[in-house]
Order: C-alpha cells, then sequence, then structure tokens
C-alpha cells in the first residue's frame, strides 16, 4: 500500500509553516521504507482521494473561502467516512468543526467533520508557548508524551458531542472557552492549535497519526536525537514560564 | 523652533551620547524615547520644512533606505537617516535629532507603524516595497496590514512608489492620490496566491504579470523597470552597476532610483551614487581573516530566505546559519518550514544561534546534513577552518547583529 499524504489547501492554510507538518509526515514514513507520497493540493483543484489529510493555519479570508471550497468538493467529507485521517492546525482545526467566526465576527459553516463549536473571543489573542498534558489512552485518550508548540489565535472553540480534548495546557491558553484544554479528537479527525510545526516538535505526534493512516500498533524506531534535543530544550524553557 | 522642540530635541543627544559612552549599544532608542516623552509630537515637528520620504515592506527597507540616502546625499546635501535600523518613532526621533538641519529626511518604517508615521512626518514620498508574513506573534496578518496602509494612504497627499509586482502592495496603494508604480519584483508569492479584494485565485503569468481570475484585480503598468544592467524609467534608460549582491538588491535599487526621482534627482546622478554603496548595516559585508573570506548576510523570514538562497545556493564554501528567537526576531521560528532548504543539500552546513536545535529539525526533515554548533563563535571558526577561500553566514535579526560583533 503506498500512504497518501495529501496537504490541503497550502495556497489559503499555509501562513504559518503548518505545511511542514505533511513533509514531516512523508519523511517519517519514508526512513521506515513505506511507500509513501505527498500531494499539495491547492485550492483551485479538486481535493484528491487521500489516506492522511493535514490542514494548517491561514488568515480570516483565505480561512473562509478554504472551508467554502471544501464544502463544495465533498471529498474530505467522503474521505473521512471511507476511513481517511484528518489532522487540522488552528484555522484547519476551526474549518473541520461546526462552524467558525469571520474577522468581522459573522459565523460560517464548517466541514462539520468534527464536534467542535469556534466564536470570536472577547479577551486578548492568545499568543505564544504552549504545554499539554495528554490524556492517558485509558481515558479514550492519545496516550502521548506532553506536547509543546505555539499557538496564535483570536477564537474560542468549544466542544461537544463525540469531540474529546487532545489533553490539558499546563502553559498557554489552548481552545480558551473556560476549561484549561486544547484540541480535541473523535473518530479519525485530531484537531489543535499548536503550530512549530507541532509534528516536527512531537515525533510521537506524528507517529501516531502515521499508526493511524497504516491501521499499524507500531512503527519502527526511527534516530530521533534532534527532535529529542528540541523536546527537551523546549519543555524545560516553557516549563520555567511563569504564564 | 518651539522650546519644548528644542528641549526634547536636545534631550536625544545628551541620552545617546551618555547611552554610548557608557557603551550600551548605539544608543538611538534610548535618546528617542526620552525625547518622545518630552514631546510627544516631536517627530512632526522635526520633519517640518524637510523634504521627508519613508520607506515601509517587509523585506529590503534598511538597504533601499540606505540606498536612497546615498542619492539624496548626491552634491554634499545633508540627510537624516535612520541608517542603523531603528524604525520606529523613537529611532526616527533620534535620527532626526541628530541632524536637525538637514533638508531632507529618509526614513525607513516599521510596517505596523507606518499609518502613525504617515500621519506625523507630512511625507512627500512613500516607498512600499513588499509584503510577506513576518514575525507572526508580533505582526498582524499581512491583508490587515494592506488594508491598514490602504487607509493610511488615502488620508495622505504623498507620492506613493509602489511596487506593481506585488499584489498586496497593490491593493493598499491603489487608491493613494499619486502613484508611481515600479516592477520591483516579488520572489514570495504564497502570501499573494488570493485576491485581496475578492478572495479568488491570482494567477502569475509571465514577466510578473499577474491578475485575479475572479474580478478585475491586476497588475498595473509599472513605469519604472529593469531591463537587464539597465533601469528604464519615463525619463529614459541609465545603466545600473552596484556592488549589492543579487537580484533583490536590484530591485531595492530601482525602487529608490524611482523615489530620488519623485524628489528632483537626475536619473545618473542616483544611478552614480547608488554604485557607491557596498554594505549597508553589515549586510553583505566581507570580512577577512587569515585568508578566509567571511560574507555576511541577513535573512529573517521565508522571502527573505527565498531570495539568499538563490544567490547562495550553489556556492561550495561553508554556510553557517544562524537562528535567534529573541523579541526582535519574533518569538515562534515555525517559518522555518516555510524556507525550502533542501536546495542546500550537498553544502557544508552548521546550525547556531540560540534555536539551533530547531533549525538542527528543520534541515533533518529537509534531508540537509549538518553540523551543530549553539556557541556563534565557535560555529564561525569551525566554518573558517572547514573553507578552502570563503564562508558564508546567513542570520535573523539579532544573530546577525551578535555575527557582526563576532566577526573583524
Amino acid at each position: 500500500m503506498t500512504l497518501r499524504i495529501v496537504c490541503v489547501y497550502p495556497d489559503l492554510l499555509g501562513t504559518y509553516g503548518d505545511s511542514g507538518n505533511a513533509e514531516v509526515l512523508l519523511r517519517r514514513a519514508a526512513w521506515r521504507g513505506i511507500d509513501a507520497t505527498l500531494t499539495m493540493s491547492r485550492s483551485e483543484s479538486p481535493l484528491p482521494e487521500g489516506d492522511l489529510y493535514c490542514l494548517g493555519g491561514g488568515e480570516d479570508g483565505p480561512q473562509v473561502l478554504a472551508a467554502q471550497r471544501l464544502l463544495d468538493d465533498g471529498m474530505l467529507a467522503t474521505a473521512v467516512h471511507q476511513g481517511a485521517q484528518v489532522f487540522a492546525v488552528c484555522a484547519g482545526f476551526q474549518i473541520v468543526g461546526e462552524s467558525f467566526p469571520d474577522a468581522g465576527g459573522a459565523i460560517h459553516p464548517g466541514v462539520g467533520l468534527l464536534d467542535v463549536r469556534t466564536t470570536k473571543g472577547s479577551g486578548r489573542r492568545a499568543v505564544g508557548e504552549v504545554l499539554v498534558e495528554v490524556a492517558p489512552k485509558e481515558s479514550g485518550g492519545l496516550g502521548l508524551p506532553t506536547l509543546t508548540g505555539f499557538e496564535n489565535h483570536a477564537g474560542v472553540t468549544e466542544l461537544f458531542g463525540q469531540a474529546q480534548p487532545l489533553g490539558n495546557v499546563s502553559k498557554g491558553i489552548g481552545n480558551g472557552a473556560g476549561e484549561r484544554i486544547e484540541g480535541a479528537h473523535a473518530g479519525n479527525v485530531i484537531g489543535t492549535y499548536l503550530h512549530g510545526p507541532v509534528l516536527a516538535r512531537n515525533p510521537s505526534l506524528a507517529d501516531e497519526l502515521l499508526c493511524r493512516a497504516l491501521k499499524l500498533e507500531v512503527l519502527s524506531d526511527l534516530d530521533d536525537t534532534r527532535e529529542m534535543l528540541l523536546r527537551d530544550e523546549r519543555l524545560q524553557q516553557v516549563s520555567a514560564l511563569t504564564r | 523652533m518651539a522650546l519644548r522642540t528644542l528641549c526634547a530635541t536636545f534631550s536625544v543627544g545628551l541620552v545617546n551620547g551618555v547611552s554610548r559612552r557608557l557603551g550600551r549599544g548605539s544608543g538611538t532608542v534610548a535618546g528617542g524615547r526620552v525625547g518622545l516623552k518630552i514631546h510627544a509630537g516631536l517627530v512632526g515637528q522635526l520633519c517640518e520644512g524637510k523634504s521627508v520620504a519613508l520607506v515601509s515592506g517587509t523585506n529590503g527597507k534598511t538597504t533601499t533606505t540606505a540606498l536612497l540616502t546615498a542619492a539624496m546625499s548626491t552634491g554634499g546635501k545633508v540627510v537624516a537617516s535612520n541608517f542603523t535600523g531603528s524604525n520606529m518613532p523613537a529611532g526616527h526621533a533620534a535620527a532626526l535629532a541628530a541632524r536637525r538641519r538637514a533638508p531632507i529626511a529618509v526614513l525607513e518604517t516599521d510596517e505596523g507603524y507606518l499609518g502613525g508615521t504617515i500621519k506625523e512626518a507630512k511625507p512627500d514620498v512613500i516607498i512600499l516595497l513588499n509584503l510577506s508574513r513576518d514575525q507572526l506573534d508580533r505582526m498582524s496578518e499581512v491583508r490587515m496590514l494592506a488594508q491598514r496602509w490602504s487607509e493610511a494612504l488615502s488620508r495622505s497627499s504623498a507620492t506613493v512608489v509602489a511596487n506593481a509586482d506585488d499584489p498586496l502592495v497593490v491593493m493598499a496603494a491603489r487608491d493613494a492620490g499619486k502613484v508611481v508604480w515600479v516592477a520591483g519584483g516579488l520572489v514570495w508569492k504564497d502570501d499573494a496566491t488570493g485576491c485581496p479584494l475578492c478572495q479568488g485565485p491570482i494567477v502569475f503569468g509571465e514577466n510578473n504579470s499577474w491578475r485575479c481570475v475572479e474580478c478585475s484585480f491586476a497588475r498595473p503598468t509599472p513605469s519604472w523597470s529593469l531591463n537587464e544592467d539597465k533601469v528604464v524609467s519615463p525619463d529614459g534608460t541609465v545603466g545600473l552597476t552596484l556592488r549589492l549582491p543579487g537580484a533583490f538588491n536590484r530591485s531595492n535599487a530601482l525602487m529608490a532610483m524611482a523615489g530620488a526621482h519623485v524628489l528632483g534627482v537626475g536619473l545618473q546622478e542616483a544611478a552614480d551614487a547608488l554604485a557607491s554603496v557596498s554594505d549597508v548595516a553589515g549586510r553583505f559585508h566581507q570580512s577577512e581573516k587569515d585568508g578566509i573570506v567571511t560574507r555576511m548576510m541577513l535573512a529573517k523570514n521565508p522571502a527573505g530566505w527565498v531570495a539568499l538562497l538563490d544567490l547562495v545556493a550553489t556556492n561550495p564554501a561553508p554556510l553557517v546559519i544562524g537562528i535567534n528567537a529573541r523579541t526582535a526576531d519574533g518569538a515562534d521560528p515555525s517559518w522555518l518550514f516555510d524556507v525550502p532548504f533542501s536546495l542546500l543539500s550537498g553544502r557544508t552546513v552548521i546550525a547556531t544561534g540560540d534555536r539551533w536545535r530547531d533549525l538542527s529539525v528543520r534541515l533533518r526533515y529537509a534531508e540537509v546534513p549538518h553540523f551543530v554548533e549553539g556557541d556563534l563563535g565557535h560555529a564561525l571558526v569551525r566554518a573558517q577552518q572547514e573553507a578552502d577561500e570563503s564562508v558564508d553566514f546567513i542570520g535573523n535579526y539579532t544573530c546577525f547583529q551578535d555575527a557582526l560583533k563576532a566577526t573583524p
């Protein structure tokens, strides 16, 4: 089987280095000898069939357009119902939910793949380093080590229905809707506000996505010395922050 | 000059003099802040009676400011300019106070402060270079910035010298009263792929042409352009020889020439002045030690990197890359993944700076083998040991400043 990774609309959802998530997934598959392809699927073309879709952050106007195009295109929802995985960051996280606001506060429909809804926050924009303590597998969580990343968003995201948070925020704001939680996941869809890109900063999350897409329990080890040096430094630096 | 202005101006000089003597940097910002505390309208007061040019945009501000200053200095004219790159009001106040009697001011202006500076300084000409993603934790999204520029320009009587090749700049400048369109080039198109008016797709064609597929928004016809080694202007054609390297610097020079023309400088005169500029606040500076030449370059965002990769990718010399994430750099180096570093594979690359770990992970996923050396000085020494003739250094803002101090 060839693992088909699709980076969704890098022209609209590519402001924050998040295309790097798709690059990380491609390399981590290839380094293990797994046959994988990456398609950078721009918004003017139909979304191709894939096994693992990545959505990134974007500005307000392009975000509205991306959601409209995804709804018109229909492929993302079809693929998810057929078992494809979705990993969505920031504006992408909001888009895969039920609804989200534009710059003026008007609410737009999302693709509806995850039970979250986003509204315009009343407080300050959430900008800065974040640490997330991921819920253990026993309680329905992803059971991963602490996640590190950088958030930059004005939206406030509420979970409902099937959606579970990725974890509890120990530094930073996260979803910002009262509870100190970050991101959401349910079924084949994972969403988060973390940039970094988050999969470069947290290789265990990248490997979790690869396992899900490949339907494997475990993957062979990679030499992650460089990623671990970065993780350790970030964990140490960010833990020391006062916020 | 009103007493308060005089007092504020004097304080700027006093604080900066003390600050310099204490060795606390060049002191431009410290003095400027004190001056603005005493008189909030100091920048406006000091600009009165001067010909004023503002230079703004994401990349090329410092270089274009230096080139325009050179063009305006012909015939021994004194020009007040914030040549060190302190491009917010305190830096402006300091530069203006230091050369109070200068008849001309050329001010590099931070993108986010352009509106306020226009209001204060009442410029005669405003040069707008480009807009792309930069320091997203501090700056607004680029479209929001373009919108704010547009509002500020519609209230100004200045002649706007605008880059016709950048759709976001065109959006900002199109409603200004007087616009000179310049074919200023655009190396980074990823922030301009959606129409800033209707969100439709923008298509880029040959010779830098572009248009929106869904509305009438399209590239205006420029009256200034480059034709190989010549500048083509409404007043005719003139040869352009620069000591600064790279296509992006030729574009900066073209923008500066158009700005100088608005302020009355002749074509040949301006071209001659630009040819004399060899290093700008240390950028492109070459230092030599033990027979090894180190070439100093600055790139602080993806667009800057793409422009420089074009220049350095095929150079076989060892390359030191330094990344910091201090206040002046932006707190988050996620953007490293927007840079096509894979172009560097095959070169000897050394990762350094405060955030060498982020850079090292980025280079791993770009499949660029590299060394890591957290200490900047050690990284430069190591590269010089590996070099036959020369070393390239590229750093982002504060890392570049540190490297300048570390090289002779």
